[in-house]
C-alpha cells in the first residue's frame, strides 16, 4: 500500500484559509478595477417599456450602464449541456439583455458599472425602468394543466422516460401495493460565497477570475458567447467559497462581466448579491413525485412506477433526473420512470447537491418504509432482499457494498430490538422515532479525455498540474497525495497547481466525479514520469541501476533503488544533474469509460436517524444520525468524512428547513436571504457518525475512487421522514417538514 | 470623510469614505484585508466577524464612521507571526482537525471561536453550539468545527 494515499493528511490549502490570506475571485487586486451590479427585472413575465438613465448617469462614479439597447449581441448561444460533458455549459439556453422581453423575475435587464460597489448600488437604484407586465405562470399549482411529457433532459443528453416490462399489469396483479405522492419545495444552494467574476481584457484576450466549479466550462461558454477563440479566454480560479451546483453551469453574469469590462475599458468585478443568488444561478426546482410500488407478500418487488412533475424555464427541458437510482437500486422487472415538465416563468433550474437522486431516493426510500409496514417486515431486511447483484441492464456492479452498509449502520446505530410500532416511545412532550434509508448515487461517465502534467526539477522538487480547481472539497490535498505516491516522492517536495485553463484539461468537479477524474489523470501523469525516470536510469551507463530491468526498480522519497539490493540506487535529482537535465516532464491522460460500460455504476450507502417530535408544536429535532458509505478508494479520510458529514447535514436541511416558493401573483421568490431561507446551524446538529465500507473497484478508474460529494446527502432526508413516521404514526408528504406540515399535513401510514 | 483606526496593531487611514459604507467594505476594499468575508450582507452568517474594541461584531453591520478612533482586529491579525508554528491555537486546531473546507466561513468562525475561548476556556458542547450558531458553514456539517474548538480549548 502506498505511503500517503488513504492517510488523513492536513489540507495543503488550510494555512491560506485560516489566516484569511487566500484570494477568492472577488478579491483580486487590479489597478483601475470597476464594480458591476446587475439590475434584475421587477416583473416575471412581460416587456421592458422604457429605461430612463438620466438620474443614474448623473450620480457620482458611474462608468457605464448597459441595457438591451447597447449590450453586444452574443455570437453563438450554446444549448444547455451539463458542464461535465466538456462542451459549452450555459446555465440556460438564453442570454439576457438581447431584447426587451422578460421571461422571469430577476432576469438581468441592466448592468451598472461604477467606481465602488456602493456607487453602483446607488446608481442602480436611480434607474427608472417601466414594464408592461404579463401574467406569470411559475408554479405547479398554476401550470399543472399545461404539463407535457419530456422526451429528453439536459439538452437531449438523457432520455426522460425509462420503461421495462409491464408495469400496469404487474401493479394490477400485485399482492401488496403502496402509492404515495409528495410535494417538494424549491431549494437554493447558498454557498457562503455568492458567484463572482472579475474580468480583465488585454487587447483581444480576456482573463476571468471566476468562482466556478469548472474553469474549462467557463472558458468554453464565454468563448462561444463572445465569438472569440478559446486561446483568447483564460479562466483562473484559486479559491472558491463553495458551489453545491450553483457554480457548475455558467450563468450570464460571467459573460456580462467580460462584456462590461470591454464596455468601460477597465477591469470589472461583477458579484451576485445574496438576493440575486436566489434568481441568477439556478435552483432545485419545485417538484411533485408520485411512486407506486407493487410487491408479493414475500416482500419481492414486482413493479415500480415513479413519476416526476416539475417547473422549468421557457428555454430548456431541465429536470433533475429523479429516477436514476429507483430504476436499479432494487431489482424489479416492471418499471416506469418518467418526467413531466411545466414551462413557466422561472430561470432554468440546475444541479443542486445530489441532483435529482436526493429527492428521487426520498420518494423511493419512504415508499419502501411504507411497504415494510404493509408487509410487517424489517425495513433493512426488505431492502437487502430486493437489492440485486446486477443493475437494470443485467450488468454486475463495478463494486457494491449496499447490504454491508445497511448491516454495519444497523450495528453502529443500535437498530436491533427496535419496536416498529409507531408512536410508542415518548419522553416528556417528545415523541421519539428511528428510521432507515438506503442510499445510492450514479457514477456518471460522459466526460472527455482527462489530462495532467507531472514535472520534476533537477533538485528533486515536483510540480503536478491540471486545470480543474479547488472549491473546498480538498483536491489540492488529495491530488498532492496521489501525485506523491505515483511518482514516489515525499509530499513536502511536491506542489499541486490547478485552477487555470492554461493547464492540462480536467473536467468540472461536479456530480461527485472530480476526485475520480482528476486522480486518474494525476496518477497516470505521475506514474508515467516515474517510469520515464526509471527507464532513463537503467539505460544510463553511469547509473548504479544500469542494466536492471525497470520492474526491479522501486522508488521512495525520490530515490530509485534495486528491489534485489536496496543499497544500490540513486535519487531522481542525481540522475537529472548528472545528465544535465534541468527537468523532465510527462503528460498523463485518462479516458473515462463510456456510458455504455458493461457495469452497474452506483455508489452505495445507508442512513439512519433518530428524531424527537414535539407533539404539541410539531417541531422536529434530529437527535442522532449514522451514515455508512462505500465510495471505493478513500484518498483522504479526513477530507472524505467531512464531505459526507456535510452531505448528511444537507439532507437534514432538506428534510426540515430548506424550501422556497414563488409567489403566484408576482412570480417572485418569496425568500431571498439567509435570514429567511433557513440552513442548518451549529445549534441544529445532532450527534453524527460516519463510517465506511471498503469496496475495491477496478472499473471506475485506476485508483478505484467513486466519490463522496453527493451520496452523503442521499437518503438522509428519507431516514428522518421515516423516523418522524415511527415517532408520530403520520406520513409527511411534503419537504421541508416544517412545524405546520407536521401538525397539519401528512396522514396515517 | 477620513476614517482613522487601529487595525491589527497598526494605525490605518482611509480617505474619501462614503458615510454609508460598512466597516467590512473599508477593511476589504480600502485597507487590503480580504480575510473578513462578505457573504450574506445583513449579519446573518457571521463570515465577516471581527473584533471592534475587543468585542466580536459583524463588520457588515458596522458603519465605517463607527470605527473612527477605535481598534479593529481581523483574522489576519490573530497570529503573532508568519509561518504555521506561529499561528494562533484556534487556527492550528482548525488545520489539525480538518475543520476547513471551502474556507469562506473560516475567518469569521476563527474570530468567533477565539472570542468564545477568551470568555469561556472550557465550553461544553451545547455552549459551543449556541455560541457559534450565528456562524453559518455550508460545507463541513459542523462536527469538525466542534472538534477544532475542543482541541483549541485544551492546547
Amino acid at each position: 500500500m502506498s505511503p500517503v494515499v488513504g492517510k488523513p493528511v492536513n489540507r495543503v490549502d488550510g494555512p491560506d484559509k485560516v489566516t484569511g490570506t487566500g484570494r477568492y475571485c472577488g478579491e483580486i487586486v487590479l489597478p483601475g478595477l470597476a464594480y458591476g451590479l446587475i439590475v434584475g427585472a421587477a416583473v416575471a413575465n412581460g416587456r421592458v417599456v422604457s429605461i430612463d438613465e438620466t438620474a443614474a448617469r448623473a450620480a457620482g462614479g458611474v462608468f457605464g450602464i448597459m441595457t438591451h439597447r447597447n449590450t453586444p449581441k452574443v455570437a453563438n448561444q450554446p444549448r444547455l449541456i451539463p458542464s461535465l460533458a466538456g462542451q459549452p455549459a450555459p446555465g440556460e439556453s438564453f442570454f439576457p439583455m438581447q431584447d426587451d422581453v422578460v421571461h422571469y423575475w430577476g432576469q438581468p435587464v441592466a448592468l451598472v458599472v461604477a467606481d465602488s460597489e456602493e456607487a453602483a448600488a446607488h446608481a442602480a437604484a436611480l434607474l427608472d425602468i417601466t414594464y408592461e407586465p404579463g401574467v406569470p405562470v411559475a408554479t405547479i399549482a398554476d401550470g399543472r394543466a399545461s404539463a407535457t411529457q419530456a422526451k429528453t433532459l439536459f439538452g437531449g443528453l438523457m432520455p426522460a422516460t425509462d420503461e421495462r416490462g409491464d408495469v400496469e399489469g404487474a401493479l394490477a396483479a400485485a399482492e401488496v401495493t403502496v402509492d404515495a405522492t409528495y410535494h417538494f419545495a424549491a431549494n437554493h444552494h447558498n454557498p457562503l460565497e455568492t458567484s463572482v467574476t472579475t474580468a480583465q481584457w488585454d487587447g483581444d484576450r480576456v482573463t476571468l477570475w471566476d468562482s466556478t466549479m469548472g474553469v474549462r466550462a467557463s472558458q468554453l461558454t464565454v468563448a462561444s458567447l463572445l465569438g472569440i477563440p478559446l486561446s483568447d479566454v483564460r479562466v483562473i480560479t484559486h479559491f472558491v467559497g463553495g458551489g453545491f451546483g450553483s457554480k457548475a453551469m455558467v450563468w450570464p453574469h460571467v459573460t456580462l462581466a467580460a462584456m462590461a469590462a470591454r464596455h468601460v475599458g477597465r477591469p470589472v468585478r461583477l458579484a451576485l448579491t445574496r438576493p440575486q443568488s436566489f434568481t441568477s444561478n439556478g435552483h432545485r426546482e419545485e417538484q411533485e413525485q408520485r411512486i407506486t410500488l407493487g410487491a408479493g407478500r414475500d416482500g419481492r418487488l414486482t413493479a415500480i412506477r415513479h413519476r416526476k412533475l416539475s417547473v422549468t424555464s421557457p428555454f430548456d427541458d431541465w429536470a433533475e433526473p429523479a429516477t436514476g437510482v429507483s430504476t436499479q437500486i432494487y431489482g424489479c422487472d416492471n418499471y416506469l420512470g418518467d418526467h413531466q415538465l411545466i414551462h413557466g416563468n422561472t430561470m432554468t433550474p440546475t444541479f443542486t447537491r445530489a441532483p435529482g437522486e436526493s429527492l428521487g431516493s426520498f420518494t423511493l426510500e419512504t415508499a419502501m418504509d411504507r411497504l415494510a409496514y404493509e408487509l410487517g417486515m424489517d425495513p433493512i431486511e426488505l431492502r437487502i432482499m430486493n437489492h440485486p447483484p446486477v443493475d437494470n441492464h443485467g450488468n454486475p456492479w463495478s463494486s457494491d457494498g449496499m447490504a454491508d452498509c445497511l448491516r454495519r449502520g444497523a450495528d453502529l446505530f443500535g437498530w436491533a430490538g427496535r419496536d416498529p410500532t409507531p408512536g410508542t416511545r415518548q419522553e416528556g412532550n417528545d415523541l421519539i422515532g428511528t428510521g432507515v434509508a438506503g442510499a445510492g448515487y450514479p457514477v456518471a461517465f460522459m466526460m472527455p479525455v482527462q489530462h495532467a502534467r507531472a514535472r520534476i526539477f533537477h533538485d528533486g522538487s515536483v510540480v503536478i498540474q491540471t486545470s480543474a480547481q479547488e472549491f473546498g472539497i480538498g483536491v489540492t490535498t488529495s491530488m498532492s497525495q496521489v501525485g506523491a505516491d505515483g511518482l514516489g516522492v515525499d509530499m513536502d517536495v511536491l506542489r499541486f497547481e490547478a485552477g487555470d485553463t492554461d493547464l492540462p484539461n480536467t473536467t468540472s468537479a461536479v456530480g461527485s466525479m472530480g476526485a475520480t477524474m482528476q486522480s486518474s489523470a494525476v496518477h497516470n501523469a505521475a506514474t508515467t514520469l516515474r517510469n520515464d525516470l526509471i527507464a532513463h536510469a537503467v539505460n544510463d551507463g553511469k547509473s548504479p541501476l544500469h542494466g536492471l530491468s525497470p520492474s526491479s526498480v522501486k522508488v521512495a522519497d525520490g530515490r530509485m533503488t534495486s528491489t534485489l539490493d536496496p543499497s544500490i540506487g540513486e535519487s531522481y535529482a542525481d540522475l537529472l544533474q548528472r545528465n544535465r537535465l534541468l527537468d523532465m516532464e510527462a503528460l498523463g491522460s485518462w479516458t473515462p469509460p463510456g456510458m455504455d460500460t458493461p457495469h452497474g455504476l452506483l455508489t452505495f450507502g445507508a442512513q439512519f436517524a433518530e428524531v424527537a417530535v414535539d407533539k404539541d408544536l410539531g417541531l422536529v429535532r434530529v437527535r442522532r444520525m449514522t451514515g455508512v458509505f462505500a465510495p471505493g478508494r478513500v484518498l483522504n479520510p479526513k477530507l472524505a468524512r467531512s464531505q459526507l458529514l456535510g452531505g448528511m447535514l444537507w439532507g437534514l436541511g432538506q428534510a426540515l428547513l430548506e424550501g422556497n416558493q414563488i409567489d403566484r401573483q408576482s412570480g417572485r421568490w418569496a425568500l431571498n436571504n439567509l435570514g429567511e431561507y433557513l440552513v442548518p446551524v451549529h445549534a441544529d446538529i445532532p450527534d453524527i457518525q460516519v463510517d465506511f465500507v471498503e469496496v475495491e473497484d477496478d472499473v471506475v478508474g485506476p485508483l478505484g475512487v467513486k466519490g463522496v460529494g453527493e451520496v452523503g446527502q442521499v437518503g438522509a432526508a428519507a431516514a428522518i421522514a421515516n423516523a418522524v413516521f415511527h415517532a408520530t404514526g403520520r406520513r409527511m408528504n411534503e419537504l421541508p417538514m416544517t412545524a405546520e406540515v407536521v401538525m397539519n399535513g401528512g396522514g396515517p401510514g | 470623510m477620513r476614517v482613522t483606526c487601529v487595525v491589527n496593531g497598526e494605525t490605518r487611514e482611509a480617505d474619501d469614505v462614503w458615510p454609508g459604507e460598512s466597516l467590512l467594505f473599508v477593511l476589504r476594499e480600502r485597507l487590503g484585508l480580504p480575510g473578513a468575508k462578505n457573504a450574506c450582507e445583513q449579519g446573518e452568517c457571521g463570515s465577516c466577524t471581527v473584533y471592534l474594541d475587543g468585542q466580536p461584531v459583524c463588520a457588515c453591520l458596522v458603519a465605517a464612521g463607527q470605527a473612527q478612533g477605535r481598534t479593529v482586529t481581523t483574522v489576519e491579525g490573530l497570529a503573532p507571526g508568519s509561518g504555521e508554528e506561529q499561528l494562533d491555537r484556534v487556527q492550528r486546531a482548525f488545520l489539525a482537525t480538518g475543520a476547513v473546507q471551502c474556507g469562506f466561513c473560516t475567518p469569521g468562525l476563527i474570530v468567533a471561536v477565539h472570542d468564545l475561548l477568551a470568555r469561556d476556556p472550557a465550553p461544553s458542547d451545547p455552549d459551543i453550539r449556541e455560541a457559534l450558531a450565528g456562524n453559518l458553514c455550508r460545507c463541513t456539517g459542523y462536527e469538525k468545527i466542534m472538534e477544532a474548538v475542543r482541541l483549541a480549548a485544551t492546547s
